[in-house]
């Protein structure tokens, strides 16, 4: 026989205002085991907790029910408070007699008997509860960070200080992201690579700082505190160890290819650094492109080396270490607005550029030395315009968010446009000026001040007449018809998840929201974490955001990995899954629907029917499992029970429900 | 003179009537960024006396009779452009249609020869079954009066084969006309429920 004791919370007038407690109180005394009810205004407060205690013990209870809040309020406070009692914090149910009950009731009479009905089942489902304990799992103090960009980069270098080893992979030859393609950023206009690269030179030279550039996260197993994983080191076909970066080999490659940094506009060799301060300032070779790799001729650049670090029989190289969180920041990448946008010409047309390209151009180390000129003639374009939200605010065409940075580096464009042609004319397209942020606001206004004209409304077509882009647009705010004859139109497109976010979301049992961004656990309280728990997001992986924000995030990323490298062992969520072996049949039913991959099937062998059978099994990684519940549903068998949440803990609940 | 537009003035009738067009062209007007792209690229504009977007405009304010009165509907060609490019999927040009549909059931026609045109349109598909130029050409003038107007582009089109001595149908070509003398009726049983004031769906 148990023995119960349930506390009616009155939550001020959020709950009594609608139920009328003591005719709940007085129900509950009549519930079987129900040893002692009691009210109190707040329970949740100090003298709350404390009239809960001297229950426990003048009535020697062994389980409790509170009638209060959601659980997620105070299911914790109220644990915390068992801990310091005879019973264990697991036998305690919550009925949620506020959130969903007097909160969403105006009649008294039917709120008092849905408040009566939820205690009744948690008063039935608490008699069948059971001590839960926790166990520790240790932690492994290294941290892996996905994405070499500014997030990656700030996250990686905040982990690095506080004392503990970081890896990071980068997809790409150099470290440094998007935001390395920068010219200047806003509102300061400080240069990018100015603050960018000194990042990138920490980052190479942090004693606690492992990087593999070219690298990509094959596989990835394990759970908080220790996660195995597989990188994937592609061949660069360079020994890094001996090569100096004096970049002679480039200097001799025959093979030009259009250059990925400088987003076409310029060229690269086939052995090549993708820019001059790339870190690590050593060269790789395209193998697509290489005249050695492709058909064994040429080879010139391993003739010229000084000191032999050429070798065309490298291979990628998979390497398995051990991480105990692992922080996320693939960035994002451009909407392919060509194969979008067909009434802006779908990139038939050379000077219809993106602002990416803009910032190349306008870039003093691009491909025109920072000359602002038109890709298909060279000369300086007289007339500009810029167009936004391309992509963006556009759920015809897929995206219906704002991207968030446009805005301001739209009004960038134009005034760095603007400064480098005095003499030209600018014309900003725009739906919504959005500039909230630091010193964003009067940066707008400066632009209108140098001369950029805002129009709004969006631009219907653009069409080639007379060597002019002809962009036909409305100014709704006369309402008429406009348009700009311009010499170069400057798209400020959509950002978008990356390539990688789909493959790693899957791999990290990240969810992706419904524009496919990596998903953090609370939009508001919980905007780094995932659902994941040791796996962090930073930067624009979680969504579009400018470099203040990636870099805030980024630090906060790295925070979190540090609190949970500040203990020794992590306490594991004792509500989590357990098969009984006796009832599975090795299905594999469970395995399959488990997100978090925390199922395995392993062979046991066990005495059945008086003599030993070998079979498969289901068994539950604790570190893993995050107490979901979905492998308890596709359980045929039954043997899949949730800890807190077993089978017969749910009937008693529905036979409370239809038999008392 | 600036006209000041008395927001609070629309009526629940009016607000009644906003909502009947959004229905009847499936669209929200809500939807609606007013960024103006249908009207940038709308090839009619220069002879609207309310660019689209203005139209739809003053339907968000509740200004149903002044949209009503509007010479737009009755200038749009229905080409489409402004229902392919807009980024909301708003479908400006049915828009156009149900605006022009109510305002002729209420007894207004603010473009004489459109609606003399629908007309002679729709009573060709009622003959034949299909549209005749000829004969949508030769009663446009007749009854607009402009007896002359594009006679001289008669020999090019013969030419082409687009008019003829002979008159073309389709087969069944009585279908077709008790196709049209419903939706015909329907619409006058429409009208007439418009004229005793009571509050009607324009579909």
């Amino acid at each position: 026989m148990s023995r119960i004791g349930v506390f009616i919370c009155h939550c001020g007038s959020n709950i009594a205002g609608t139920v009328d407690v003591a005719r709940v109180v007085e129900a509950a005394r009549s519930f079987p085991n129900v040893v002692v009810a009691d009210d109190n205004k707040y329970t949740c407060s100090d003298p709350g907790q404390q009239s809960i205690k001297e229950a426990i013990v003048e009535y020697n209870l062994d389980r409790i029910v509170i009638a209060s809040c959601s659980p997620r309020m105070h299911e914790l406070t109220f644990r915390k408070m068992l801990k310091d009692t005879s019973i264990n914090p697991y036998m305690l149910e919550i009925a949620n007699i506020r959130e969903q009950c007097s909160w969403v009731h105006k009649d008294i009479e039917a709120g008092t008997v849905k408040a009566i009905d939820l205690v009744k089942m948690a008063t039935a489902k608490v008699d069948k509860d059971t001590p839960l304990f926790t166990t520790t799992i240790p932690i492994n103090k290294r941290a892996l960070v996905i994405g070499g960009g500014i997030a990656g980069m700030q996250a990686a270098l905040d982990i690095a200080d506080a004392g503990y080893p970081v890896t990071i992979v980068e997809a790409e030859p150099s470290l440094g992201g998007k935001m390395v393609m920068l010219d200047k950023t806003f509102p300061t206009m400080d240069c990018s690579a100015c603050i960018c690269t000194p990042k990138m030179a920490d980052v190479g030279s942090h004693p606690n700082i492992t990087v593999k550039t070219l690298s990509e996260v094959e596989q990835v197993s394990g759970y908080v505190g220790n996660f195995e994983v597989t990188i994937r080191e592609k061949a660069k076909y360079v020994d890094y160890a001996t090569c100096t970066g004096c970049g002679l080999c480039e200097t001799k490659c025959p093979t030009k290819v259009a250059s990925e940094f400088d987003q076409g506009l310029g060229q690269r060799k086939a052995i090549y650094k993708p820019f001059a301060q790339a870190v690590p300032s050593k060269p790789t070779i395209d193998a697509a492109h290489c005249r050695k790799l492709t058909s064994d001729k040429c080879g010139v650049c391993e003739k010229l080396c000084p000191t032999k670090a050429i070798n065309f029989a490298d291979e990628d190289k998979l390497t398995t270490e051990t991480y105990g969180a692992i922080v996320v920041a693939i960035g994002y990448k451009l909407i392919d607005w060509g194969a979008l946008y067909g009434e802006y010409g779908g990139g038939r047309y050379s000077d219809v550029i993106s602002g990416l390209q803009f910032e190349r151009l306008v870039n003093a180390s691009g491909p025109t030395e920072g000359h602002i000129t038109r890709p298909s003639d060279g000369t300086e374009p007289k007339t500009v315009a810029i167009i936004k939200c391309v992509g963006s605010r556009d759920p015809e065409k897929g995206r219906s968010y704002c991207s968030r940075a446009c805005c301001m580096y739209g009004a960038k464009h134009a005034h760095q446009y603007l400064d480098k042609v005095p003499d030209g004319r600018c014309y900003v397209f725009y739906m919504d000026v959005r500039t909230p942020g630091k010193g964003y606001d009067e940066f707008y206004m400066n632009t209108q001040h140098d001369g950029a004209v805002y129009l709004r409304g969006r631009v219907s077509k653009i069409f080639e007449q007379g060597g002019k882009l002809i962009c036909k647009g409305e100014d709704t705010l006369i309402g008429k018809q406009v348009e700009v004859a311009a010499d170069m139109v400057v798209l400020e497109t959509a950002m978008v998840p990356a390539d990688a976010a789909d493959r790693l979301g899957s791999m990290l049992g990240v969810t992706r929201d419904k524009d496919l961004w990596l998903s953090e656990a609370h939009p508001k309280l919980r905007p780094v974490e995932t659902n994941s728990g040791g796996i962090y997001l930073a930067g624009t992986c979680q969504g579009p955001k400018d470099i203040p924000d990636s870099v805030a995030q980024a630090s906060a990323a790295a925070m979190k990995v540090a609190i949970l490298f500040s203990k020794d062992e992590l306490e594991s969520n004792a509500m989590i899954a357990g098969s009984d072996a006796s009832l599975c049949n090795g299905c594999g039913a469970c395995v399959n629907i488990c997100p978090y991959s925390a199922i395995t099937l392993e062979e046991v062998t066990r005495r059945e029917n008086s003599r030993m059978v070998t079979r498969q099994v289901s068994r539950v990684n604790p570190g893993l499992c995050q107490g979901c519940g979905a492998c308890t549903v596709a359980c045929k068998p039954g043997a899949m029970d949730l800890k807190g949440f077993s089978d017969e803990q749910i009937m008693k609940e529905v036979e409370a429900l239809c038999q008392w | 003179m600036v006209q000041i537009l008395d927001l609070s003035a629309a009526t629940q009738a009016d607000l009644g009537s906003v909502a009947a067009i959004a229905k009847s062209a499936g669209v929200d007007f809500d939807d609606c960024y007013q960024c103006g792209k249908c009207s940038a690229g709308c090839p009619m504009a220069h002879e609207m006396d309310f660019l689209p977007r203005q139209v739809i405009r003053l339907l968000q304010l509740g200004q149903y009779q002044e949209a009503l009165g509007a010479h737009t509907p009755w200038v749009c060609a229905n080409c489409m452009v402004c229902s392919a490019r807009c980024p909301q999927g708003v479908d400006i040009a049915a828009i156009m249609l149900s605006l022009r549909r109510a305002a002729k059931r209420a007894g207004l026609r603010p473009e004489k020869e459109t609606d003399i045109f629908d007309d002679i349109f729709v009573g060709n598909i009622r003959r034949f079954g299909k549209s005749n130029e000829a004969v949508l050409a030769g009663m446009f003038n007749l009854k607009s009066g402009h007896l002359m107007q594009d006679v001289l582009n008669a020999p090019k089109m013969a030419v082409r084969g687009m008019i003829g001595p002979k008159l073309h149908s389709v087969h069944d070509k009585d279908a077709v006309r008790q196709l049209v003398d419903k939706c015909l009726a329907a619409e006058k049983a429409k009208g007439q429920a418009a004229q005793s004031g009571g509050e009607v769906s324009p579909s």
